[in-house]
């Protein structure tokens, strides 16, 4: 991704360059310690006029994984979707704010959104296995984006596969039909898939929600060891699961940002008192 | 005592609708078939002399007439039907779908008579004039056929593509593919077997339309050389002649209609076994 540019690559491609470098996060945004590799600003959105995300500042940093927690109808959901645009499949969505992706706008019209959906990928709370064969289901993604040949693709499914510790349990049977795997094996198939991509930020929606704690060890282990590649997202309803596998999360309640902070912090000392109730359990 | 009455009684109106089929076809068959054997099968399907009065009965033209103008039908109504499914289903809001989608089926509810009507005032003279020939021709009854065949298709790729799980739509979409890819390579996959079905049913609907063709067709004995070339199908065969036929020529009408029997009853098989096939699929996964 940082390459240096060539000497016949413009300026443009220069100051793009350039940007990337930079870390663009002010420190008390990222404690981590990292650059943002996304930044929301003033983000608003609504449904057929009704709001459901309120005035959102938050970045997402490289490398990190970000927890939300909070209660149902909270705007988590519409909040990761809005980070690829899925929300525009709606046609009641509306929005205010930006979103900034590598510091480029990316709601506005030069972004093809197709790209931002390979850069940005998403891990549904149901896996969405399409009717194929495994090896089809995760080599789709590649080819839609123009990767051909046999050998490529082959090298582009064992790599994702192993990314999501399945590459064991299936790698004799990728002629099978992927609806065919078990629950968790298809949701660390669908973890997988997006890989495939080679994202930059990767969006989990609930992933663990429906799959046993061994499933869900195995998906947490993989989330750990993709760290040092992506941004991870991850939206989830188990506190637990938001203490064990991120670096920082984030409390959302009716549309709106109440605090964000290193797990630890957050879960331990938290400054916002909704935030105390809701992760000692007294409400949610 | 009453429930028993009630299921007897149920049972037999559920098979009067069987035993009309089965009177039908086996009036059909009785009175069409011995003429059959006694032309001898292969000269009544390929010989092409039909001349009832000297008593040589050959159906051949009008089968060459019917597969031609079901095929130009099936050209016309499969690319837009299709085309107005995808429509209907991928890319327009929920507002125009209202307006879509009852509009192509009350297309069904005109009786076909108009729809010759208008082929021989309005398409059969632009065709003669513009390209040639007679005008009243296999292009001109592809092109009726072809709109009428409309709404058989396109209601039922609707269907089709409703029936696949919206998810699958998102899930492409989520995976960076633009919308024309995942309907190209995700919906009108997984929608196929409906495809087919509906593209059969369609054809049906084409090759047993008789009075819209009897108008715009020509009906000529000639096997078609062209598709400005006039035709006759064999419905329209039946349809022409039965007012003064007799003896062995009535036979040989109800021959034609065996003929004509056979192909649908063909067409309408592979249907049933491609939609079955989808269901058998669906249970497995």
């Amino acid at each position: 991704m940082t390459q240096v540019p060539s000497s016949n690559g413009g300026v443009e491609q220069a100051a793009e360059w350039l940007m990337r470098r930079q870390p663009a996060a002010p420190a008390a945004y990222c404690p981590v310690d990292r650059p943002a590799k996304m930044r929301i600003e003033d983000f608003g959105a609504a449904f057929d006029g009704t709001e459901v995300l309120r005035r959102l500042n938050l970045e997402i940093c490289a490398c990190e994984r970000l927890a939300i927690i909070g209660p149902a109808s909270g705007g988590k959901t519409t909040f990761l979707r809005s980070l690829n645009r899925l929300n525009d499949l709606n046609p009641g969505f509306s929005k205010t704010g930006r979103i900034l992706l590598d510091g480029k706008d990316i709601y506005d019209r030069a972004m093809d959104v197709a790209v931002l959906r390979r850069r940005v990928g998403m891990v549904y709370a149901v896996p969405i296995p399409l009717p194929w064969t495994i090896y089809e289901n995760i080599a789709y993604g590649p080819r839609m984006a123009g990767v051909a040949g046999r050998g490529r693709l082959d090298a582009i499914v064992e790599g994702a596969l192993k990314s999501a510790f399945l590459w064991d349990e299936v790698k004799d049977r990728l002629a099978d039909l992927a609806t065919n795997l078990s629950g968790g094996q298809q949701q660390r198939m669908c973890v997988a898939r997006v890989l495939a991509l080679e994202p930059e930020v990767l969006l989990l929606d609930e992933p663990c929600s429906g799959l046993d704690p061994i499933s869900t060890a195995k998906i947490e282990d993989a989330l750990l060891e993709l760290k040092s590649k992506y941004s991870i997202v991850l939206v989830t309803n188990n506190t637990k699961q938001a203490a064990r596998a991120s670096d920082r999360t984030a409390f959302f309640l009716m549309g709106e940002l109440v605090e964000v902070g290193p797990t630890s912090q957050v879960f331990t000392n938290p400054t916002h008192h909704r935030t105390a109730d809701y992760i000692t359990g007294h409400f949610g | 005592m009453k429930e028993k009455a009630i299921h007897v009684v149920l049972m037999l109106l559920a098979f009067s609708a069987i035993a009309a089929l089965a009177v039908i076809t086996a009036f059909i068959f009785k009175e069409g078939v011995p003429i059959i054997a006694k032309v001898g099968i292969k000269d009544f399907i390929f010989s092409s002399d039909w001349y009832p009065l000297e008593g040589q009965f050959g159906i051949f033209p009008m089968i060459v007439g019917s597969l031609a103008v079901t095929a130009g039908a099936m050209v016309l109504g499969v690319v837009l039907g299709l085309a107005c499914a995808v429509v209907l289903t991928q890319f327009c809001p929920q507002g125009m779908v209202a307006v879509i989608k009852p509009s192509v089926e009350l297309l069904a509810g005109i009786p076909s008579v108009v729809y010759g009507f208008l082929g021989v005032v309005i398409l059969v003279p632009l065709i003669r004039d513009y390209l040639g020939g007679p005008g009243l021709s296999v292009l001109a009854s592809s092109i009726v056929l072809g709109v009428m065949a409309l709404p058989t298709i396109t209601s039922i790729s609707v269907d089709a593509f409703q029936a696949v799980p919206r998810s699958y739509r998102e899930g492409s979409i989520a995976l960076g593919a633009t919308e024309w890819q995942t309907t190209h390579r995700v919906i009108l996959k997984a929608a196929r077997s409906g495809i087919v079905a509906a593209i059969i049913l369609g054809m049906g609907r084409a090759i047993g339309e008789t009075m819209a063709v009897i108008m715009v067709a020509g009906n000529t004995l000639d096997v078609p050389h062209s598709l400005l070339d006039p035709v006759r199908t064999l419905t329209s065969n039946i349809a022409l002649e039965m007012g003064y036929s007799a003896g062995d020529h009535r036979q040989a009408l109800f021959a034609t209609g065996v003929i004509l029997f056979v192909i649908i009853m063909i067409l309408n098989s592979i249907a049933l076994t491609v939609s079955r096939r989808r269901v058998r699929k669906g249970a497995a996964r």
